[in-house]
């Protein structure tokens, strides 16, 4: 199985795992949609979405657990997203208007392929092989550009309805992304500082970020959220902004511009946004727990490698590329749904900022703030490599 | 008139940071998604009806399953929006209530109509129409909205009687007083 899977064309591989990470993702982010939904009611003492159900699979034993959760709704509401009548209102410039929830689809998942997802046991060189669809050395670089592109199906959405509401929104979303844009990317500095010691290579990849939080002894095993709090408190914020969550969530603010920039969407083209902001989240929390929080090693000083070679120890299996992969990927991807639960918990728990202090807390408080950390970690880390 | 000037203090550091409040805030949440659910689930749990509650009107019989309504129109009349119609009717003289001279023949509710008042329960000298538990009535027409006589004493079922005045007044003829 193995054997014939690496025997065939690259083309045809890199394809394969891009639709298997698509194929997750996708749902994924389409699920969140429900989880926000459950999240929400169980904050609010309701038990939430729990009805619905496939009649012809009632009869299965344990089936209502999937129905009290709610997993039938998220079913039906993609199906009539998919089945609603596509309709544009008549003042819309058409093309932009459909090429918008395209654009910010594309980018959203594109940014997937750079980001590190797990792990897998090579016996033949007794390490751990990354899982990523494109190793590239500058991943970090990649990841926020291309994820900022997404900007653009925001301000061409709020242009193209020709309407104010999604105007204004469009216009808020282009403020408020490329405010804390400055302050995110000046809060992973520090880490590629600390990672990057001088003499070796310099590398902007988030692999070798991972790798860097798994070494030996007490700093070497240290995950950077507590080497760099500041730095992981202001990732943390300044994502929170870009992904256009509550408290953050001006381009939507649907109490002053009635649905923000998808106020004239509706059906799958809404979906899209919603697809796409889900993605967002999705990648964003990958990066802030590949460069803070240790990747797919399950506890800080206790990185993957470790715990394997114990399981291994136990039972040979464990050490399978396939198993050893699963385990990666299942621990990455534990991190990434208790961070999606964080921004659900921060969404129903805060109420939102009013337009003004989001630009004020961009600009005058956070964008100082990641300046001044950066040059303390600067000076830190020249003064402990220097020694 | 004594009062109090609230001290306000500046912002400390702390607080104008926001976390240790949005931390407090997130606290709460959390409490609240492990407590149990406060709403019901509707339809198959009921919420439970204080004694007292003005439901949708119904006629009501005695213990001994005699309609108690003799139609004397009253709840006709009283009723503010007019949602009561009634056909009063006879009662045979071979029938064993026969002393009671009269019942409705139809007796009809507008739901549509009815505003829940009561006065139609306070002005019966029968205590023959209640105003009970059942609160939710929907229909697809207009004229499923009313309820005729035969729904009404299906709604309403029996209720206990303390006084048993027709019975009384037949006993009491029966000895001689019908001037009772
Ligand atoms: S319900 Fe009561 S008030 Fe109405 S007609 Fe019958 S006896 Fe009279
Ligand atoms: S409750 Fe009021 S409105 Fe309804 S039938 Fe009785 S008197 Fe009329």
């Amino acid at each position: 199985m193995m054997e014939f899977y690496f025997e065939l064309p690259l083309w045809l591989r890199l394809t394969v795992q891009g639709l298997a990470v698509i194929a997750v993702l996708f749902p994924l982010a389409g699920a969140c949609s429900m989880a926000e939904r459950k999240v929400s009611a169980w904050i609010q003492g309701r038990p939430g979405p729990s009805r619905a159900i496939v009649p012809w699979l009632a009869w299965i034993p344990g089936i209502s657990l999937l129905q009290k959760l709610g997993v039938f709704h998220f079913t039906a509401d993609g199906g009539k997203m998919f089945l609603k009548e596509d309709v544009a209102p008549g003042s819309v410039n058409k093309f932009y208007y459909y090429l918008a929830p395209l654009i910010a689809v594309v980018p959203a998942l594109c940014t997937v392929t750079f980001v590190p997802f797990g792990a897998y046991w090579d016996a033949a060189t007794e390490t751990m092989k990354p899982l990523v669809l494109a190793n590239v050395d500058v991943s970090m670089l990649a990841v926020f550009a291309v994820a900022s592109l997404g900007v653009y199906s925001l301000i061409l959405a709020g242009w193209a309805s020709n309407s104010k509401y999604p105007f204004l929104g469009g216009v808020r979303a282009s403020a408020q992304l490329i405010s804390y844009e400055l302050s995110m990317t000046l809060s992973v500095l520090p880490v590629f500082l600390w990672v990057n010691a001088p003499g070796g290579e310099g590398s902007l990849s988030l692999i070798h970020v991972v790798n860097t939080q798994a070494q030996p002894g007490l700093w070497g095993g240290m995950w950077y959220v507590f080497l760099m709090p500041l730095s992981a408190f202001i990732f943390l914020v300044a994502l929170f902004a870009e992904t256009n969550r509550q408290p953050f969530d001006m381009p939507e603010s649907e109490a002053d511009l009635v649905g923000g920039f998808h106020t004239e969407y509706g059906e799958l083209k809404w979906g899209l946004f919603f697809v796409a902001e889900y993605a967002h989240m999705f990648v964003g929390s990958a990066i802030f727990m590949i460069l803070f929080c240790g990747g797919w090693h399950p506890f800080p000083w206790l990185p993957l490698d470790t715990l394997l070679g114990w399981l291994g120890g136990i039972a040979p299996i464990f050490l399978n590329p396939v198993v050893s992969g699963v385990i990666a990927v299942g621990i990455f991807l534990a991190k990434l749904i208790f961070s999606i639960f964080v921004f659900m918990w921060v969404r129903w728990t805060l109420p939102r900022f009013r337009y003004d202090q989001v630009m004020k807390l961009g600009w005058q408080k956070l964008l100082p703030l990641s300046i001044g950390n950066l040059i303390f970690y600067a000076v830190a880390i020249a003064i402990i490599e220097r020694s | 008139m004594s009062f109090k000037t609230v001290e306000r203090r500046p912002l400390s550091l702390a607080e104008r940071t926001y976390v240790p409040q949005i931390l407090s805030g997130m606290k709460t949440t959390f409490k609240k998604m492990v407590k149990p659910k406060e709403t019901l689930n509707y339809p198959e749990a009921r919420p439970p009806i204080p004694p007292g509650y003005r439901g949708v009107p119904t006629l009501v019989k005695d213990p001994n399953g005699r309609e108690k309504c003799v139609s004397c129109q009253l709840c006709e009349f009283v009723c503010p929006p007019k949602a009561i119609r009634i056909t009063p009717g006879e009662i045979p003289p071979d029938a064993e209530t026969a002393h009671v001279e009269k019942a409705p023949e139809e007796f009809e509710i507008d739901m549509l109509r009815c505003i829940y008042c009561g006065l139609c329960q306070e002005v019966c000298p029968e205590e023959a129409i209640w105003l009970q538990n059942v609160f939710s009535v929907s229909g697809y027409t207009r004229e499923e909205m009313v309820n005729d006589k035969k729904r009404l004493y299906e709604l309403g079922g029996t209720l206990p009687d303390d006084h048993y005045k027709w019975d009384k007044k037949k006993a009491a003829e029966e000895a001689g007083n019908p001037h009772h």
